[in-house]
């Protein structure tokens, strides 16, 4: 079977690969690219494990075709963290004691990371609606609706004042 | 947070011990570098497939692969045949007990297959499209066969039979002939009759509860490497790589050191990952076809083939006298086994009324086969479905009394010196504390509105100690490594830090906390029966206790004094009269060649005093007159975790275990059609609860040291489950007037019974 050439920017870098048509991001990112931070939890899209953020919207990778990501911009919880450390909802999610197994924190950062990007001030409901595509089996989503909450909260104070 | 401790023992002075320092491997799990256990691919690495039985019961006929391993990019091909016929032979894996016969049938079928999605081949290919072609060129004849899946009709006489030679046990006489009823328990106490007769209330009422799935977020997932010595390597997520180790060698006839595992992190397991299922099959895979091979189970094969946990009958009865004290419980229960014996039906009859003190007690246990998944450990296994009905009764019983449930909890708890229901007498337990921090808490007199109502419930597990091993090694520089053979599944390591630090004296970021495979550290059982912080933690203590009387014994080497004139304090030693100066743990090790080689030490314990837990739990829910829909208001639970090495985690486990408890009380439900295939098997159609499901969940972590732990440790793990069902059907009785008695307590299940109701 002949393979698809992508072009895209994977965490502000550029990227390409080869995949099968038929190959869903999910498995192309980690398989191909080599990003296994990004989780498969169901490959139907119910849990959110597999979350990215595509062209600035929060994504099930699990649900696109890999060769759909042609020229897309695609941001995994592989590049939250910077040169400066970590991002506000990392540390958040460390302080807060936010995962006890991990398999879905990944998939909740980067759902916070696209809440936060376009609501820096969320109230609880809107988190817990903004994560909603997101199943944790093991926390009861207390901590980590808490540290999303704090992290909005040092976000903002850390922001110049316009 | 919002949690606030009680004590009822002066608290000891710890540096450590009770802080909430960030986890060791936090760093790595948020940021997407935690490996996992599909995480890893291997050069020339296969992929496995599984092939699954569409039929809920029907004999193999026949089993022709030939076509599958002709085809192109196909390397081995497996079924029964490939895997020895083992005798019955009960073995451990820490928490459940499993006999060797079932489980290697249950692995890969031989003549039937008893559940619809019972694997009985697989393949290795080198992707998974030509694995899955090869699992469709596969032909298989069923004799198909009458199934069962409801426990009374599988007690029928004229019920399809799973096991022509299942003979019941522990009745007497044996029955002439096989019934799918694989065990009878008793618990038979003073005299009920007496008890009954003394009674001036006397409720009883019959429950019914389904299968539910652990529902951990990551798929089983393995990746096996047989190499040219024969020797496997086995890479996987589980609950206890030494299970998986001693599982998988015996499930090949081979004998355990043949095999070496390696502990990926775990995506969650609640019990469900105490087992092998795809481990086996990727090492015989991995075996014929010489190249390493990967299993990833898919969601549909989680749900489908994984251990769900029992769906229930049973009937209670409960008797009280009129000042409300319990005078006698009788009743039966019936669970689902599954396709195999071992269903925690023994378990549920010995938890259902542990927090109480009473006398006369009568409750039988039915261990039922069913054709379906053989269940799998959950959370407390057996006690969530037994504490619905009997805390459901309990609550009915205090109404009919007019007496507020918590006083009448109060009034017949159970505590130090009283001989529990299922027969030991507790030592130290705080069953109490939690009925009083529960009472105590603002939550229980905030003023309901209309549909609203609050229902208390509360809950007892075992706990269980067991073995576990560690090994401590001060390294060049001071700091300190600590194996341990535990699965890290919820914050381990840190506490085994904590703990580290806490004897060593030495920081907790200069402690590394590590999970070593088979052939690094002793023999440890599951990560489960909530017994790491407890068992592991011993062994944990005593190693760090021989390497403190080591750095002592070279400090007194080092002053040429006595070694009962050094004290470790601080991470230094300390002579007692004070005339030399301290030296640090790193200058003992930067000189440990000097005084007698590198310092090491390994302890090893069983642990036997794991301490009774206990939950007490208040729910706020509103319903929709309209829909049925039950919203959760808000929740507060209270445990007592003997001590709280960290905090958070405490939390964590105890919110976690209400989540999964709402979830049990209000959707999930395996869902069969007339043929006996699962009907439901993704997250969309079982659906567990979501953020917008839940309010934030108040904890009050009640601290009654265990006498049986150095710190006082109690497992946390599991009790949290299971009060929340009931704590939710008296609730929706307190908002509504309805008794459910079936879970899940759906809208559909709730407008039922507004309308019967003449709602």
């Amino acid at each position: 079977m002949s393979r698809t050439h992508v072009t895209c920017t994977i965490n502000g870098d550029p990227a390409e690969f080869l995949c099968d048509s038929d190959q869903t991001l999910l498995d192309a990112l980690r398989d191909v690219v080599g990003l296994m931070g990004v989780k498969e939890g169901c490959a139907t899209g119910d849990c959110g494990a597999c979350s990215a953020i595509l062209d600035g919207r929060l994504t099930c990778s699990c649900l696109v075709f890999a060769p759909e990501a042609e020229a897309a911009t695609i941001e995994t919880v592989e590049g939250m963290a910077g040169p400066d450390g970590l991002h506000p909802l990392q540390d958040a999610f460390l302080e807060g004691a936010a995962l006890q197994c991990g398999i879905c924190t990944p998939g909740f950062l980067v759902a916070g990371k696209a809440l936060l990007d376009r609501n820096p001030d969320p109230d609880e409901e809107e988190v817990r609606y903004a994560i909603a595509g997101n199943l944790c089996r093991c926390t009861g989503y207390d901590k980590i609706v808490r540290s999303i909450l704090d992290a909005a909260a040092q976000m903002r104070e850390a922001a110049p004042a316009s | 947070m919002t949690a606030t401790a009680t004590t009822t023992d002066p608290q000891p002075s710890y540096k450590w011990v009770g802080t909430r320092p960030v986890r060791h491997d936090g760093l790595d799990k948020v940021t997407g570098r935690a490996r996992y256990g599909a995480d890893l691919n291997l050069p020339g690495m296969l992929i496995g497939a599984v092939l699954r039985s569409p039929h809920a019961h029907a004999r193999i006929l026949a089993i022709d692969n030939s076509a599958a391993e002709a085809m192109e990019g196909v390397r081995a091909v497996v079924t029964g045949a490939d895997f020895p016929m083992l005798e019955s032979e009960m073995g451990g894996s820490g928490e459940e007990f499993v006999d060797f016969r079932d489980l290697c049938r249950n692995v890969m079928a031989r003549d039937k297959v008893l559940y619809e999605g019972h694997a009985l081949a697989a393949v290795a290919a080198t992707s998974r499209r030509e694995a899955l072609a090869a699992l469709d060129a596969i032909k298989v004849d069923y004799e198909v066969l009458p199934h069962v899946l409801d426990v009374s009709l599988a007690m029928a006489p004229d019920a399809p039979i799973l096991h022509e030679d299942m003979i019941t046990e522990g009745v007497d006489p044996a029955p002439d002939g096989p019934s799918n009823v694989a065990d009878r328990y008793v618990i038979d106490r003073g005299d009920i009759e007496k008890g009954f007769a003394e009674a001036d209330v006397i409720v009883e009422r019959e429950f019914v509860t389904q299968p539910v799935h652990q529902g951990y977020i990551e798929p089983h997932a393995v990746v096996a490497d047989v190499g040219e010595d024969g020797k496997a390597t086995v890479f996987c997520s589980s609950q206890g790589h030494f299970m998986v180790r001693s599982f998988t060698a015996r499930l090949l006839g081979w004998e355990p050191s043949r095999v070496k595992v390696i502990p990926a992190e775990i995506g969650g397991g609640f019990g469900g990952k105490t087992t092998v299922y795809v481990e086996p099959v990727a090492t015989r895979l991995s075996q014929k076809a010489g190249r390493p091979v990967k299993i990833v189970m898919t969601r549909d094969e989680v749900f489908r083939a994984t251990g769900p946990t029992s769906g229930c009958k049973i009937s209670l009865k409960v008797g009280a006298t009129r000042d409300g004290r319990l005078t006698a419980v009788s009743g039966s229960m019936a669970y689902q086994a599954g396709a195999f014996k071992g269903s925690p039906a023994s378990l549920g009859c010995m938890c259902a009324f542990a927090p109480y003190a009473i006398e006369n007690v009568f409750l039988e246990g039915l261990d039922v086969v069913v054709n379906m998944p053989k269940v799998a450990a959950y959370r407390a296994p057996g006690a969530p479905m037994a504490s619905f009905a009997s805390e459901t009764l309990l609550d009915e019983i205090a109404e009919e009394l007019g007496m507020d449930p918590l006083e009448f909890r109060l009034r017949n708890a159970a505590e130090e010196g009283v001989r529990s229901v299922y027969g030991p007498i507790f030592k130290r337990i705080g069953f109490k504390e939690t009925v009083e921090a529960v009472r105590d808490h603002p939550q229980y007199s905030i003023e309901l509105g209309p549909n609203q109502g609050r229902g208390v419930a509360s809950g007892f597990w075992f706990n269980f100690g067991g073995s576990s091993s560690a090994t401590v090694h001060i390294n060049e520089d001071g700091s300190a490594s600590v194996l341990t053979g535990s699965p890290d599944i919820g914050g381990s390591r840190a506490s085994m830090a904590l703990m580290a630090a806490e004897e060593l004296g030495i920081d907790i970021y200069d402690i590394s906390p590590i999970v070593s495979d088979t052939e690094s550290v002793g023999f440890t059982d599951v990560t489960g029966g909530s017994r790491v912080t407890h068992a592991t933690g011993m062994a944990v203590i005593d190693a760090c206790r021989k390497v403190v009387a080591d750095l002592r014994a070279r400090a007194a080497k080092v002053w040429d004094v006595d070694v009962s004139e050094v004290e470790w304090v601080d991470g230094r030693a300390q002579h007692v009269s004070g005339d030399r100066a301290p030296i640090t743990a790193r200058d003992l090790a930067a000189d440990a060649a000097g005084t007698g080689g590198p310092i090491t030490a390994s302890a090893a314990v069983n642990a036997r005093g794991a301490g009774a837990a206990f939950s007490t739990q208040v729910c706020d829910v509103e319903v929709d007159p309209e829909t049925g829909a039950v919203k959760i208001l808000r929740y507060t639970t209270a445990q007592d975790a003997g001590r709280a090495i960290h905090p958070s985690y405490v939390e964590g486990q105890m919110q976690g275990g209400v989540a999964q408890g709402i979830g049990w009380a209000l959707n999930e439900e395996y869902i069969f059609d007339s043929g006996g295939t699962m009907e439901n098997p993704g997250f969309l159609d079982y659906r567990m609860p979501v953020a917008s499901d839940l309010p934030m969940i108040d904890t009050v972590i009640v601290e009654v040291p265990n006498p049986g732990h150095p710190y006082g440790v109690r497992g946390v793990g599991e009790v949290g489950i299971v009060p929340p069902m009931a704590a939710v059907a008296n609730a929706i009785h307190d908002a509504t007037g309805l008794r459910l008695s079936e879970l899940p307590m759906s809208p559909v299940k709730v407008l039922e019974a507004i309308g019967a109701n003449g709602g």
